[in-house]
């Protein structure tokens, strides 16, 4: 086995056993609700029998290990439950709106990444020059706001004092697109409707920047710390005597090995955005996972809570799964590893 | 620590901070001295006043019923800065024991403890918090639990880092060869090396706790009117865009300054005590 696939075998079974974990966790959580939950379901106008009836399906009346044996068995068959909000089954509601908010995702990361990464890189190569201090100084910012705040301000300015962008919504009511991938900006090219995809794009840029900004800021002042450190090594002196160029050094030399503890901390800031992802959406009214799932929390809809964050959970140990077998390739430490340290 | 303070207040950035974070903790305290209106902490109201914007009397305008914006921002400056005090005062000792003796102890606990630790780093912070408001009661209380739940496992990585690289170090062997107990060791010779960093993530958290803490209450899962919070005081307003502009921007802004006084200040703090070690 190679190195790299043996550290994916080592981390896909840790991945597993976290995932475990945190079913049970929020089972556990979900299961300590105050009220009971077909009650709750049913309303104030149902008979104690239907209730009891609803009780027995749900299998509320066994032990709660007993109950967590039951979920783990209809889970593995791709089951969770049905909705009390919407009375469809949670995998069909998620397989709905888990796309628009791993479009919103994405398209924050690819932001997070292509404006963070190039500002860090510029800090550190004017280090204690003007454009260090302003990138530092707005970067700082960035990080200083929840992404609610960024939403609302960049809402007031470029929705409505500056009309360039739309309010609200992922596409203009007139589009009908077929839905292939869920992703609006990938179905508008498949049915080559160009003034579609033109129409989404605007829609999506602004809760994306508003979902980014702290990750931007975040992502800029990483790369720019740990190339800072990178300038100090004697192979950059080494390389600035032989006069390569500056724009040479930072990207090939600095940056490179700066690279690799900058990522992990980009893998935690895209889950830190699943989570964030509530904020924004609630302000650009985005018909995604999170506005489900804040709707379903104050419903109390059991079923519902738990696979919503069981699969942001999941989303977000298969990104670090990625993040890591990254690392691992970029890392030539581990790439040519024999014994494939860990 | 004097010389700490020094080198805090000669850079102009960390000054700022300090400046920054001394105002909101001074108006926090005295804000029964500084509001123009401190009954408005409350839910009164006043309909010839209502949603107007900011002018001489109101400077931050008035809300929609009436209560004058400045004040109750500086009261929720109150709210924000107990509940960072007391997620961090739960949080930092749970999570500094938990990675402290898995740092230290290896094997089976640190096994154990450490793959705890994941999972509840392998849920998105706030979705842990939300989950959690979802199922309680929405109270400042519950609010302070949810955050500290999703708070420790922060605490436990950083300091398992630090004492498992100590583990080896010189004098943990020497106490060890002269049969010092396993939590002296821990307590008495570890944890005061994993205390600057430790310090120092207080410092910069402060402004992530109330980061989360107002993401919480924006979404209505976290303290509930009239107890007036930044975090709903937006939402409130957002509703209400962008004619009355003053009732998100203002609180917002809050948010904005308070925190990145913290951050500024969790900076210097990083860099001086980092470059002491």
């Amino acid at each position: 086995m190679t190195p790299v696939l043996r550290l994916l075998a080592r981390r896909l079974g840790i991945s597993l056993i976290v995932l475990v974990g945190v079913s049970m966790l929020i089972f556990g959580i979900a299961r300590v609700i105050p009220g009971d939950p077909a009650r709750i379901a049913l309303g104030p106008n149902a008979t104690a029998e239907q209730v009891d009836a609803l009780r027995e399906s749900l299998h509320l009346n066994e032990a709660i290990p007993v109950q967590y044996g039951y979920f783990v068995k209809d889970l593995l068959r791709g089951d969770l439950g049905t909705s009390l909000y919407t009375n469809r089954p949670v995998t069909q509601d998620i397989a709905q709106f888990l796309p628009a908010t791993l479009e919103l995702v994405l398209f924050a990361g690819i932001l997070m990444v292509g404006i963070g990464l190039p500002l860090g890189i510029w800090s550190a190569r004017y280090r204690g020059r003007w454009p260090d201090h302003v990138i530092r100084l707005v970067s700082l910012l960035g990080v200083s706001a929840p992404s609610f705040v960024w939403a609302v301000i960049l809402m007031l300015l470029f929705a409505f004092f500056l009309p360039i962008f739309p309010i609200a919504g992922r596409i203009s009511d007139i589009y009908e697109i077929e839905r292939v991938t869920g992703f609006l900006l990938i179905d508008t090219l498949l049915a080559g409707n160009l003034a579609a995809f033109r129409d989404a794009f605007w829609h999506i840029v602004l809760p994306a920047f508003a979902l980014a900004v702290s990750g931007i800021g975040q992502a800029a002042r990483l790369t720019r710390a740990n190339m800072v450190e990178t300038y100090d090594k004697p192979y950059i002196e080494m390389a600035q005597a032989y006069g390569f160029r500056a724009r040479r050094i930072a990207r090939k030399y600095a940056f490179k090995p700066s690279l690799i503890p900058s990522l992990t901390i980009i893998g935690l800031d895209f889950a830190a955005m699943l989570g964030n992802a509530f904020l924004v959406e609630a302000v650009f009214a985005w018909p995604g996972l999170s506005r489900y799932g804040v709707a379903v929390i104050l419903r109390k809809d059991l079923n519902a809570i738990i696979g919503t964050v069981l699969i942001i959970s999941a989303t977000f140990l298969i990104v670090n799964l990625i993040v890591d077998l990254l690392i691992a390739f970029l890392n030539p430490r581990i790439r040519y590893s024999q014994r494939g340290s860990s | 620590m004097k010389r700490t303070l020094v080198i805090l207040l000669r850079n102009p950035l960390s000054l700022i901070g300090v400046i920054l974070v001394a105002l909101v903790v001074l108006s926090a305290i005295f804000a029964d001295f500084i509001a123009p209106f401190p009954e408005h902490r409350g839910s009164v109201v006043d309909f010839v006043n209502f949603n107007k914007a900011p002018n001489a009397t109101n400077i931050m305008g008035t809300d929609l019923v009436g209560r004058d914006l400045f004040s109750r921002i500086i009261y929720a400056f109150r709210i924000s800065l107990v509940l960072g005090v007391v997620v961090l005062a739960i949080a930092t000792p749970i999570g500094t024991l938990v990675g402290l003796f898995a740092g230290y102890v290896g094997g089976k606990t640190e096994f154990i403890l450490m793959r705890l630790t994941d999972v509840f780093l392998s849920i998105p912070p706030l979705v842990l918090a939300i989950a959690m408001m979802g199922v309680l009661e929405p109270t400042l209380m519950n609010a302070m639990l949810a955050v500290t739940a999703m708070w420790w496992p922060w605490y436990a990585r950083l300091v398992y880092n630090i004492a498992r690289s100590e583990r080896e170090e010189g004098y943990v062997l020497a106490a060890e060869v002269i049969g010092a107990s396993t939590p002296h060791i821990a307590l008495r010779e570890i944890l005061p090396n994993c205390l600057p960093a430790i310090l120092t993530k207080m410092t910069l958290d402060m402004g992530f706790v109330i980061i989360i803490a107002s993401s919480l209450s924006f979404l209505g899962l976290g303290v509930q009117p009239p107890t007036p919070d930044l975090g709903s005081m937006v939402a409130e307003g957002a509703r209400y865009l962008p004619d009355s502009w003053w009732l998100t921007v203002f609180p917002g802004l809050a948010i904005l300054i308070a925190v990145f006084g913290f951050n500024l200040v969790g900076d210097a703090l990083r860099e001086i005590l980092g470059a002491d070690q």
